[in-house]
């Protein structure tokens, strides 16, 4: 009698032990299995696109455009899974297994470390217009109502006494460009005089009193905890603070700022696997077209075709000199490896 | 008590049977959730040479980091006894209306995303929140500031003491409290002689679950951080950081040295704790 108690008790528990790995494994496998059914039934595709914090409201009403264009092109429904963070975590979270179809991120350099791992093939750059940035934007400052500390340019925030907000370089995409930005204007008013740039940012981060992770928190502490005089943002992120919090807060652009270009691309080896290719492409391409990118201008970012973009020329402005992180820095490998990594410029100018 | 103890010490077979299997699944519950992956640290970490490890974690901005994190926590963890005992005092020996609702909110912290916590904590203690505007006045920062940082890990360590200390005190007969005041002690020594003796083991665990925990605390603590490097920049941001610029071994030599921190940390409260109940045993 205890005997078979004790019995009933053991099988009892390697059952359970058994459902549980079970479990895992099958759990495991359910994106996969998921994944192939969609790919087997024509009537819907699936694509997840990979984006970094900003984008949301665009790509909310852009893949609502798309799905539209595909089913009149192919008749096809198109299901789009949208994931949004910082653009660095976005991309590491791809390297590591999320099987994003495209991703459309806030650095060339992001979307470069995943052909460093294998996922996106050479040469992608190039495989869109535009160097594979359909819309771009730039860094402006966001200020104060009526500029009580009166910023008009770069010179104005190094002034001491002037509490500027910006995220943190290392972690934050955006960070980078702001970086570069005011590295820029420093080269320009220097002369190209190194020594001269690196005292201009140290006097422009001794006045940052935040150094947030992300874009998006940087904002929440400008705007909603009221920190700072200034606060260092995208274009589009500024536009959208005036526009949620109406006539507390004026855009200030200065007379030298960086053309941001934030990068698309296809994940070659998952569109593979998934069978998606085609619908990957596509919708990346209708970026391009004349209501995508109206759409994106009317979310505040710059239309890459001039046509569209003169369009919009109450909303930005278009005479703000722009370098490039290509003629200007060399390209995003360079200046991450010049600026941002350990013991670089940035950890210098800390020291 | 302790006779107690003993008496469940001398019964070798234990009334729950099955032990093979039980243990079986133990361990490879252990190895699957704590054991491989702490192993797994070490095996990015063996790619690196040990120079390259130690130049990384004896990075000037890495140790100031150490110094915030480390300090900022065992403030924390100090004021989380102080206060945990008091309220375990409270919820254990004292019946008012709404005893049951505070007793609940104490593990609050545990539930809420600590995200959450995290904003909320900064909305409230900045310039112009509630709580933080009083003080600016006073010209106190509390947000963006080590201050800060010290509250992010007071309200997540809190629950880890009084949850610690309350058992112990519900188990503790007022009798000898009563006794203690029939020979004339005063109130003070009846805490100090009577009281704390038995609970400090408990709250010393207690210290030692907040101090660990507030140390590894990301979430809630970034967002009231300024995160300025070698001001307010703590170990698990640091950490973060590194892993943005896909610096995977530089991630691992720190986090492994915040590992070794919290081992070392648990340790040395265990042994001080078996060194009272040692003392307390006679």
């Amino acid at each position: 009698m205890k005997r078979t108690y004790i019995l009933s008790k053991r099988i009892l528990a390697l059952a359970i032990a058994l459902v549980s790995i079970l479990g895992t494994v099958t759990g495991c496998s359910d994106k996969a299995s998921s994944s192939k059914d969609e790919k087997s039934s024509s009537e819907t595709v699936s694509i997840t696109n990979v984006s970094y914090d900003p984008t949301r409201e665009l790509y909310e009403q852009y893949n609502k455009l798309f799905q539209e264009y595909w089913e009149k092109e192919k008749g096809q429904k198109a299901e789009i899974i949208q994931s949004h963070g910082g653009s660095g975590k976005q991309a590491r979270s791809v390297l590591e297994g999320n099987e994003a179809d495209v991703v459309t991120l806030a650095l060339e350099g992001d979307v470069d470390e995943l052909r460093t791992g294998g996922l996106i093939d050479d040469g992608w750059v190039d495989e869109f217009p535009k160097n594979s940035a359909p819309y771009t934007s730039t860094i402006v400052f966001l200020v104060r109502k009526d500029n009580p500390k009166n910023i008009k340019d770069w010179d104005d925030i190094v002034k001491p006494g002037v509490e500027v907000i910006t995220p943190d370089p290392k972690s934050s995409g955006g960070a980078r460009w702001n970086f570069l930005a005011a590295w820029a204007y420093a080269d320009k008013k220097y002369g190209g005089d190194e020594a001269k740039n690196k005292e201009f940012l140290k006097s422009l981060y001794d006045n940052v009193s935040v150094l947030d992770s992300g874009a998006r928190g940087a904002t929440t502490t400008f705007v909603e905890n009221k920190k700072g005089d200034v606060l260092l943002a995208w274009e589009n992120e500024a536009f959208l603070s005036v526009k949620e919090h109406p006539g507390e807060y004026e855009i200030v652009t200065p007379s030298l700022s960086i053309l941001a270009q934030p990068s698309v691309a296809v994940v070659d080896a998952n569109v593979e696997k998934h069978g998606t290719g085609e619908v990957s492409k596509a919708y990346l391409e209708y970026l391009y077209s004349d209501e995508a990118q109206r759409l994106e201008g009317e979310n505040y970012y710059r239309p890459s075709a001039p046509e569209i973009l003169s369009e919009f020329s109450d909303t930005f402005d278009l005479n703000i000199e722009l370098v490039n992180i290509n003629d200007d820095f060399g390209g995003w490998a360079a200046a991450a490896e010049k600026f941002f990594e350990d013991g670089a410029i940035f950890d210098q100018i800390y020291q | 008590m302790f006779s107690l103890k003993m008496h469940f010490k001398k019964q070798n077979n234990s009334v729950i049977p099955g032990f093979g299997l039980s243990m079986g699944i133990t361990v490879t519950m252990l190895s699957l959730i704590v054991l491989i992956p702490l192993f797994s640290v070490f095996l990015i970490l063996s790619d690196s040479t040990f120079r390259e490890f130690w130049q990384v974690v004896t990075d000037k901005q890495t140790i100031a980091a150490y110094k915030v994190s480390l300090s900022c926590s065992a403030i924390a963890a100090v004021i989380n006894v102080v206060f945990g005992i008091l309220l375990a005092w409270i919820l254990t020996r004292y019946k008012f209306p709404l005893r049951r609702v505070l007793d609940g909110l104490i593990e609050l912290p545990f539930a809420l995303p600590t995200a959450v916590a995290g904003i909320a904590l900064t909305t409230l203690y900045s310039g112009e929140g509630w709580i933080g505007g009083l003080f600016a006045k006073a010209g106190i920062e509390i947000s963006y500031t080590r201050i800060g940082i010290t509250i992010a890990m007071i309200f997540i360590g809190i629950p880890f003491v009084v949850r610690s200390i309350q058992p112990v005190l519900e188990k503790l007969d007022p009798q000898y409290e009563e006794a203690a005041s029939a020979l004339g002690a005063s109130r003070s020594r009846i805490f100090f002689k009577v009281v704390l003796p038995e609970i400090l083991p408990a709250a010393l665990a207690g210290f030692g679950l907040a101090f660990a925990r507030s140390m590894g605390e990301y979430g809630s603590v970034v967002f009231i951080a300024g995160n300025i490097p070698y001001e307010t920049q703590i170990v698990p941001l640091i950490i973060m950081n590194k892993l943005e610029q896909f610096n995977y071994p530089a991630a691992t030599s720190i986090a492994l040295v915040m590992v070794l921190f919290a081992f070392v940390l648990l340790f040395i409260i265990n042994l001080i704790q078996a060194q009272i109940n040692k003392i307390a045993r006679g």
